[in-house]
């Protein structure tokens, strides 16, 4: 019997031996001259326009601090939250095996970015930062704290620094979740963030 | 595996337009997210170097596609992606109901691909007994009314908001009459969280495969793609090779095009890399070709491969904004689906490139500057060679030729026409004449441009 493995060598097969007939001459790659690509007077205040272009809220803040009393605040008001940012406050051991089941009632999630882009209000997270790739999509609010220094100006600044993928998983997020499926009307809060606020340290 | 249509473009564009109030909502609509797509464009001094990169680097990819995707397939297997092969859209399909019986799982959710389309996945799905929710919002309205989508970003574009309100009545229960889109869109979360909670296989789409890292990046602004991916336990991204990309820093260049092209968005929400199962996770990754390797060998038209799908095209085409994208009967419509479908199956879509101006804008907005209206106009050709063109098209042509390769019988009927239009109008306002379709013949003049200047040169 023809075990599914080899059936499917043999498309492998057909494939590539098709594209090897028909690929045209090689061509070279072209070289990304970033002098020929645009430049912000300030990276953050273009970053904090384009956020709040995008329906998320930008604020700077002093230091942890001010993300400590926010968290205290939530407590308080009693919603279930889940920090992921090792500087204020534990980290729960439990949280990279949660499941979609146990993270469904996360009213607030706190994580930390990476690099963030001017031109477009986005923040880079990786798996190591979000500790469950779900976090970051399934909660209903998140807070993410950026540093203003690594606010770069475009998608082509942040790939130089970005260029790891080791952690198996990461992403560009910009803004909360929308859709606009139903007569092109912005609704934010699709499926994912219902809300998104970046807290900008200096 | 494309479906032969029972209707051609013209005869579906006759039905849509009928509904005038809601023709001209369409075409507004979309014209209006095109002139987002302008805005967003021109908020970048250099878009048209990126347009460049985007087309030199895809054409490189082309051309080294052999090698970029056998680099790819060596770098995924290494990262813990099984990775699978599939020359038509039937082995994709087989592919992906084999991983679902080796694992004997029930709840399926699927994101955007418009490759599972083109290859009917989910017809192929549903006659084996499998459900497959489809959880971008556009695509589960029209999954829930057995329909298609009609635009690969904007899948429910052909609807208002009332047929969406009726259509969640009858499914989620939604108040009869209340057509709030934000109603109705957290009706939807509520109904497809349950769904994505409990699913056990994820189904998504790929935007970019990096051949360097052997991952792939999925694009959305719900959230749906991830919600799905990170909750079930096995992840299958389909892909058409043409996905790939050479390297994770290419990625600066399509993602800075592909939303501004497709909604005015300077990025989309998500742009999620994908390079490794999480624990205990499956990842798939089906690679598939379905005609792509035959287009690769096709000079005049393999530039198409270069598609990043970002319907920029679709919504600067004054046929697609006119006649909707279900009158184009192909997974992919628009000027793109023009030039793409007629490889896959040219008799079933031998009408397509003829749904065009060829007025040109599609290529104008190109973000990997396909030429496309050329290849409209190149396809018309292959098609009438092959014989396949409209009768009456072919008729008319022949007819246009005689008359003007003789001057003599041009002239006269010349003559004879306007006479006509002037004095015995009802032969050429009727409906018999297409060209009085939608339109108002015009008025005769009293001479043709030669006798005018044969006159006035005497004087």
């Amino acid at each position: 019997m023809v075990s599914k493995q080899q059936e499917e060598m043999s498309a492998r097969e057909t494939i590539l031996a098709g594209i090897m007939a028909n690929q045209p001459l090689g061509q070279e790659l072209p070289m990304i001259d970033l002098s020929a690509v645009i430049q912000y007077e300030s990276n953050l205040s273009q970053f904090k326009t384009v956020l709040e272009s995008i329906g998320g809220k930008a604020v700077e803040i002093n230091g942890w601090t001010a993300l400590q009393d926010m968290m205290q605040s939530d407590l308080a008001q009693g919603k279930r939250l889940v920090n992921a940012i090792a500087e204020i406050g534990s980290i729960d051991p439990t949280l990279a095996i949660l499941e979609a089941a146990e993270l469904a009632t996360v009213q607030r999630a706190y994580v930390k970015g990476g690099i963030a882009v001017a031109e477009n209000g986005s923040i880079w997270l990786d798996e190591a930062a979000m500790v469950n790739r779900l976090l970051p999509f399934i909660a209903e609010h998140l807070v993410i704290v950026i540093e203003a220094k690594n606010i770069v100006s475009t998608m082509h600044h942040a790939y130089q620094q970005v260029s790891s993928f080791d952690t198996g998983f990461g992403m560009f997020l910009a803004g909360p979740s929308k859709t606009a499926d139903i007569e092109q009307s912005l609704v934010i809060g699709a499926h994912g963030a219902r809300s998104l606020l970046v807290c900008i340290i200096p | 595996m494309s479906s032969q249509a029972n209707f051609t473009h013209a005869e579906a564009a006759e039905h849509f337009i009928a509904d005038e109030p809601r023709t001209d909502w369409h075409d507004d609509t979309l014209w209006f997210v095109r002139e987002k797509r302008d805005k967003a464009a021109h908020s970048l001094p250099e878009w048209e170097q990126l347009r460049q990169w985007a087309s030199d680097i895809k054409y490189h990819g082309l051309s080294h596609m052999h090698q970029l995707l056998v680099d790819f397939e060596k770098n995924a297997i290494a990262n813990g992606i099984q990775v699978h092969w599939a020359v038509d859209g039937k082995e994709h399909n087989e592919i992906i109901y084999n991983i679902i019986q080796d694992n004997q799982v029930h709840r399926i959710v699927k994101s955007k691909s418009m490759l599972t389309e083109e290859c009917h996945l989910n017809e192929f799905l549903t006659e084996k007994g499998v459900e497959i929710v489809d959880t971008d919002l556009g695509e589960r309205i029209v999954q829930f009314r057995k329909e298609t989508p009609s635009h690969i970003v904007l899948p429910a574009i052909h609807l208002k908001k009332q047929d969406v309100s009726e259509t969640f009545h009858e499914h989620l229960g939604t108040e009869k009459g209340n057509n709030d889109p934000q109603y109705l869109t957290e009706a939807a979360r509520g109904h497809l969280r349950d769904k994505f909670i409990a699913s056990e296989l994820a189904i998504t789409g790929v935007n970019f495969a990096i051949a360097e890292t052997g991952g792939f990046v999925v694009c959305t602004n719900e959230g749906n793609a991830d919600m799905g991916a990170h909750a079930a336990k096995i992840h299958i991204a389909c892909m058409g090779f043409e996905k790939i990309i050479p390297k994770a820093e290419h990625l600066g260049v399509f993602l800075r095009l592909l939303a501004r092209s497709a909604t005015g968005q300077p990025i989309t929400t998500y742009s999620s890399h994908f390079s490794k199962p999480r624990a205990g996770q499956q990842m798939h990754i089906v690679i598939v070709d379905n005609g792509r390797s035959r287009q690769l060998g096709r000079e005049s038209f393999r530039n198409s491969l270069k598609c990043i799908r970002c319907a920029a095209c679709f919504n600067t085409c004054p046929v697609y904004r006119r006649s909707g994208g279900h009158s184009y009967h192909t997974a992919v419509a628009g000027p793109i689906g023009s030039i793409l479908n007629p490889n896959l199956d040219m008799q079933a879509n031998k009408d397509l490139p003829f749904a065009s101006t060829l007025c040109g804008s599609c290529s104008n907005v190109c973000p990997v500057k396909i030429n496309i209206h050329e290849q409209l106009y190149l396809w018309r050709q292959e098609i009438t060679k092959e014989g396949m063109a409209a009768k009456g098209k072919t008729f008319a042509m022949w007819g246009m030729s005689e008359v003007l390769a003789h001057p003599a019988i041009y002239r006269m009927a010349g003559k004879m026409g306007r006479w006509v239009v002037k004095h015995l109008p009802f032969l050429t306002n009727n409906g018999m004449n297409p060209w009085f379709k939608q339109r108002e013949m015009p008025e005769a003049p009293k001479e043709s441009f030669r006798e005018w200047y044969l006159n006035n040169k005497k004087k």
